[in-house]
């Protein structure tokens, strides 16, 4: 399979869109969740949707099937929640290697099968490494500024056991997203150079932090040019944006990473930002006719979506990235 | 005010996208490129550099200790040192806590940080709170190449910088041939073997100071200067820094010419490629208005370009000084009016013209009484508030009140006979309230209250001292008797605890109604909280520091105010003890069985056990002393003045050094004095006995006078798998091993004549010796106790006779075997002495005494043990559980309730 880094040199990549979005639309009910496997389980899981790739695995190998079809290039793993962290909601931490070695392993399958029909465009499996619930450099109480729910040591080690069942069950990339604080993220790339490290292996890594809103900053505080700093000491692929703002409001963070990234720059934006219901109504179109701007900016190499986008938006912002050179790999330092 | 006109680069594409510029991050980036000139690190968050920042973290005033780090970002500092090595606070828990707060606050937060630390535990710590891109400070060849390539590896895989020391197994680069080849040889490893981003790397190039006198010191700054070029020119990427303030240290007390010398030295170095640095802004003079011939002189002397050029300076110096420098024949002050006079005479600790000028103060008053009031109180108070405000140290505080008591004694006979013409009743007694002081009973130790007692009476407070071993009864009828004030307990051995908590009760009991305060070494704001506290009424502060004991008092004793004062302590100790109570960790320990079942494991039948070349005790008398001066430990010695820092550095501390050096010159003076004159005796036991070890925790000896046991405690708090329980007895193999293993115990003393040498300087009014001749001894037997165990792993044992340990290694216990002391932490059982003083005889045959309380009489002596084997180490005991207590009460064939008050401090609550 031809390597990627060429091929980002070549062209404009597509990541796919919501994976959450495309699941609502079965209205899975706790039955559906649990599967044969679960019945029994003791607590409720509905709304794990990292579990429905043991228990649905048909639904997530279609969706898969359907961003591929729409013309992703890379698809991501149903594997967001996918440590032990974020699974003691569901008592299911023991579970974790499974979730992470099964969610891997079906989007292969897909990943597969479609470059066996067009080999002249591979597709990518990028295992999904999400923040976790908790945050190691803000204390959950007002009152107490100093303390901390979770520790660098206790988010390292479950990362690791994330990255090892994510590259066991066959992920080409792995993607740390969605980052609303830094120190999670780095913990999670500490565990990655100690897996590659012991392994002996090397993997493409992807980093997407989170602008939380018109501030302009992380959940952590840090502006974009501090949050590329902090996390720039990991050979990475591409560094990026996702989540909680629509394509426009990312604009000008985007241009931060693109005049200061010597790697790739990722986005995958919301569908807007959500209505009184919660729901993201930007169209397909509308969303494209923003992301045209990153590329007449040159701002981009991989560009995908995030809440609220479908298929459709995907299949939007694919057409639209044939039509565009990507952006160059290097920059003039500064 | 500082030009960068050495990195004029180039902007042509094709270099510019070959330079690569340091980047850090907190919440906002800073890079370091050309145009950035000068980083400058701000160091007031260093408990090294800042005596206030050190108060604040000891006492967990984290609020304050946040101000401190807020004002250095406002005041301009681009990156903010942390530096918590300090032997009385936790760094590892001190760094993490306060980077915690600090990533709250974001005004702080948005610069980044620089970690300092010699541990590298608490540099790790550091590295996992903190998002944004750090630097460590430091790293070096020091401790050789393989722990200076793990620790670059684990740095870059956090995502740091790194300022790396010059510094290498031989020491420390100190002209400019070394500098350069030991950054260039960092660089090498760094760059080709740990692949290490060489634009993350910041030299640490050493600036030593200029104009000291000595002419290898000529080239200290021009030797730092050429090699920041060659390593800028020479080594891609990487960056210099430096703590600018040490070149001008010779200069201390000319601001002016300080002043001078740091613009000076950053005007070449920064043209040379310094491009970061540790700088007082308020410490710099604008380059350009340097007037032209202190410039010249200044340049001569930085640069080396005259061989007179220190000569030189020092004379024009005198001229432009900002501030009066005293020189030792200058009496111009004895021109001026008295008053001043006799304030400087105090200030300065100046006794030869007291007499003379309190006597002329005498003349002029209408009574003798109002030299002491008038007069010798205002000097008094400039003193007070010099030391108060920092600005005097401890050594100098005593010196002055030896000026006082002299003063005072001139006056006392006027006094007396005005008395006698005049017997109306002064009103009060004309000082400001009558302290009492007493180390409590079974304790032996008082240098500390000592202290404490000469500050408060510099103050005006009349100190009625009981001494040592002062048993609760006479504290409490001579408290009724003298109708004094405030009680001020001291202790250092932990059962002192106890008896603190008896007085207190017996306080209660007996319906006193006057403040307590607490001090010495084992106590603590914590214990005094906890347990005192709660028993008495009335106040009872913890006060560990002799400037913080006079502010107490003064505000215990201000009639108008007290008793909000009072409630408020009151008010503060509850919440501290909620606070303390609710925060103490919950740590989970595990049974004295499975403890056992988890012990340090050696493989007994290949380790390395070495046969005594002789067994039995041995006795040395009359010793020489002057063998120990090598082997004296000094850091401590400035501990006990409340000096803080590292001998030698100490004695070129920016802020410290120069009363270091005169408290060490005057150590050194009596010192020698002691030993030419052989005025302290010195004497030793120790014996070497065949041993194993029995039931898990118990080392049965055996000597020709019969067998012994000693009883061990072992470890409890649960440990992360692969980690053991220690107990001492681990060390000693068990006899089912079936191999003959062996113990060593010893005493030694340098204490005798201590207490008549002390009470002839009281006499002769002087304090300062008094209290100078106790450290003395402390250090002497500290020494003693080095130096016997040297001989004895040479010698006696023989085990490691090929042994060659510099004294800074002995220092740092480099050596092979341990010697541990009942009472310190890996055995805090000070019952087993007993054990020790059977076993040789130690009362009979050198004449050392346990008290009550287990504390050796007298004060200046060591005893322990003596473990062989390679792997045994030391470790702190921790806290234990009650099923240990109770196994150990009945091992030890004691009563159960007896065991638990000796082992108090050291059982879980």
């Amino acid at each position: 399979m031809k390597d990627i880094n060429k091929i980002l040199e070549e062209r404009i990549l597509v990541l796919d869109g919501a994976m959450g979005t495309m699941l609502q639309r079965h209205k899975f009910t706790e039955e559906d969740f649990r599967g044969e496997q679960f019945k029994d389980w003791p607590v409720s899981v509905q709304g794990n949707n990292d579990l429905l790739s043991i228990t649905q695995p048909e639904a997530i190998k279609e969706v898969h099937r359907l961003y591929f079809e729409a013309g992703a290039d890379i698809v991501e793993t149903n594997t967001f929640s996918g440590t032990t962290i974020a699974m003691a909601d569901y008592e299911m931490e023991e579970l974790v290697y499974e979730l992470n070695y099964q969610s891997a392993k079906i989007a292969k399958e897909v990943a597969e099968e479609f470059t066996a029909k067009e080999p002249h465009k591979p597709r990518f499996v990028a295992g999904s490494i999400g923040p976790t619930n908790r945050t190691a450099s803000m204390s959950p109480d007002v009152n107490d500024p100093g303390y901390r729910a979770v520790t660098f040591d206790e988010l390292r080690i479950a990362y690791k056991q994330q990255v090892e069942a994510l590259l066991d069950g066959g992920a080409d990339i792995l993607l740390v997203e969605t980052i609303f604080d830094t120190l999670n993220a780095k913990a999670a790339l500490f565990a990655i150079e100690e897996v590659k490290d012991e392994r002996n292996i090397k993997v493409p890594i992807m980093i997407s932090g989170t602008i939380t809103d018109a501030s302009g900053r992380t959940l952590s505080g840090q502006t974009a040019e501090a949050f590329l700093i902090s996390i720039s000491h990991i050979p990475m692929l591409s560094v990026g944006f996702n989540c909680a703002l629509g394509a426009s409001q990312l604009t000008p963070h985007l241009e931060v990473l693109a005049q200061k990234a010597n790697f790739a720059v990722s986005a995958h934006p919301n569908a807007g930002l959500p209505n009184a219901f919660g729901e993201y109504d930007e169209t397909p179109e509308q969303m494209a006719e923003q992301i045209k701007e990153y590329m007449e900016k040159n701002l981009v190499n991989i560009i995908g979506g995030c809440c609220g986008t479908t298929p459709e938006h995907i299949k939007a912002i694919a057409d639209l990235a044939k039509k565009y050179t990507p952006r160059p790999l290097t920059v003039d330092s500064f | 005010m500082i030009e960068n006109k050495s990195q004029n680069l180039s902007t042509d594409n094709s270099k510019q996208s070959t330079r690569k510029y340091l980047k850090l991050s907190g919440l906002e980036p800073m890079i370091v490129s050309a145009e950035t000139n000068f980083i400058n690190v701000g160091e007031r968050t260093n408990v090294a550099g800042s005596r206030k920042f050190l108060r604040l973290v000891k006492e967990e005033k984290f609020d304050e200790a946040l101000d401190i780090a807020r004002h250095q970002v406002e005041g301009g500092a681009q990156v903010i040192d942390i530096n918590m090595d300090d032997g009385l606070i936790d760094g590892k828990e001190a760094m993490v806590r306060f980077l915690n707060l600090i990533m709250a606050e974001p005004d702080i937060a948005r610069v980044p940080i620089m970690i300092d630390s010699s541990k590298w535990d608490i540099i790790e710590a550091g590295l996992q709170v903190v998002q944004g891109k750090c630097v460590v400070n430091s790293i070096s060849l020091k401790e050789g190449e393989a722990e200076f390539i793990a620790h670059a590896k684990k740095i870059k895989r956090y995502g740091a910088a790194v300022i790396v020391m010059a510094f290498d197994e031989v020491g420390q680069a100190d002209n400019y041939e070394r500098r350069i080849e030991i950054s260039k040889r960092s660089y090498d490893v760094l760059v080709n073997q740990v692949k290490f981003p060489p634009e993350d790397i910041i030299f640490d190039l050493n600036i030593f100071p200029v104009a000291t006198g000595m002419d290898e010191h000529r080239r200290n700054a021009i030797d730092f200067i050429e090699a920041t070029r060659w390593v800028r020119e020479n080594l891609p990427h990487c960056s210099v820094s430096g703590g600018v303030s040490n070149v001008s240290f010779s200069f201390r007390g000319n601001d002016r010419v300080r002043e001078a010398m740091h613009s000076v030295f950053l005007y070449h170095a920064i043209k040379a490629g310094m491009n970061m640095g540790i700088v007082n802004p308020a410490m710099l003079e604008v380059y350009d208005d340097i007037p032209k011939d202190l410039l010249e002189h200044v340049e001569d002397v930085i640069l080396d370009r005259k061989e007179d050029a220190t000569e030189r300076l020092l004379d024009l110096a005198e001229s432009v000084k900002g501030t009066s420098k005293e020189r030792v024949i200058d009496l111009s002050w004895r021109e001026e009016p008295l008053q001043d006079r006799i304030t400087r005479a105090l200030v300065k600790g100046i006794d030869q013209y007291i007499v003379e000028d309190v006597e002329e103060a005498r003349q002029k008053a209408d009574k003798p009484i109002e030299v002491i009031e008038g007069n010798l109180m205002i000097g008094m108070n400039v003193v007070g508030d010099l030391f108060g405000s920092g600005k005097m140290f401890l050594p100098q505080v005593v010196k002055s009140a030896r000026v006082m008591k002299r003063a005072v004694a001139h006056l006392l006979p006027y006094i007396e006979e005005e008395k006698k013409k005049n017997p109306k009743p002064v009103e009060g007694n004309g000082t400001n309230g009558r302290i009492l002081m007493a180390t409590v009973k079974g304790d032996v130790h008082d240098i500390g209250k000592n202290i404490v007692s000469v500050v408060l009476g510099c103050n005006n407070y009349e100190i009625v001292d009981l001494g040592v071993m002062v048993p609760a009864e006479k504290i409490i009828q001579t408290a009724i008797d003298e109708q004094v004030d405030i009680i001020g307990l001291s202790g250092l051995i932990t059962p002192s605890l106890d008896e603190m908590v008896h007085l207190a009760k017996e306080m209660e009991r007996k319906n006193f109604n006057i403040p307590l305060l607490i001090g010495g070494a084992t106590t603590s704001k914590a214990h005094t909280a906890v347990k005192i506290d709660p028993q008495y009424k009335n106040a009872v502060v913890h006060v560990n520091d002799a400037s913080r004991a006079v502010t107490v008092v003064g505000d215990l004793l201000n009639k108008r105010s007290n008793q909000k004062y009072i409630g408020d302590l009151k008010e503060d100790y509850d919440k501290f003890r909620e606070g303390f109570l609710k925060r103490t960790k919950k740590k989970e320990y595990l049974s004295i069985v499975e403890a056992r079942k988890n012990k340090y494991i050696i493989d007994w039948p290949t380790t390395e056990i070495t046969k005594p070349n002789e067994l039995g005790i041995k006795v040395i008398t009359e010793f020489d002393l002057k063998k120990l001066e090598p082997y004296i430990d000094w850091t401590p010695f400035f501990r006990s003045w409340e000096l803080h820092g590292k001998y030698p550095a100490i004695l070129t501390d920016e802020v410290v050094g120069e009363q270091a050096t005169s408290l060490f010159k005057d150590a050194k003076e009596l010192l020698q004095k002691v030993l030419n004159e052989k005025l302290l005796g010195a004497s030793a036991i120790y014996g070497l006995f065949e041993a194993n070890t029995v039931n898990d925790d118990d080392i049965e000896v055996s000597t020709e006078e019969g067998d012994f046991t000693f009883r061990t405690l072992r470890q409890q708090l649960k440990k992360h798998a692969g980690k053991p329980n220690f107990a001492l007895s681990d060390f000693i193999a068990p006899k089912e091993s079936e191999v003959q293993d062996y113990i060593g115990c010893f005493c030694v003393t340098t204490g005798f004549g201590t207490k008549e040498l002390a009470e002839a300087f009281e006499k002769d009014l002087d304090d300062y010796n008094s209290i100078m001749i106790k450290a003395l001894a402390d250090r002497l037997a500290e020494a003693f106790a080095e130096y016997l165990h040297k001989k004895v792993r040479k010698e006696d044992w023989g085990y490691a006779n090929e042994e060659t340990l510099s004294n800074d290694e002995l220092i740092k216990e480099a050596y092979k075997g341990i010697r541990p002391a009942p009472g310190y932490p890996a055995c805090p059982d000070h019952l087993e002495k007993i054990t020790i003083w059977e076993m040789l005889k130690v009362k009979e045959r050198i004449g050392v005494e346990l008290t009550e309380s287990m504390a050796m009489w007298p004060a200046a002596s060591v005893s322990g043990y003596y473990f062989a084997n390679p792997e045994a180490r030391y470790f702190g005991l921790g806290k234990i559980k009650e099923d240990q207590v109770k196994d150990f009460a009945e091992r030890k064939d004691i009563d159960f309730e007896y065991a638990k008050r000796w082992l108090a401090p050291n059982i879980v609550d």
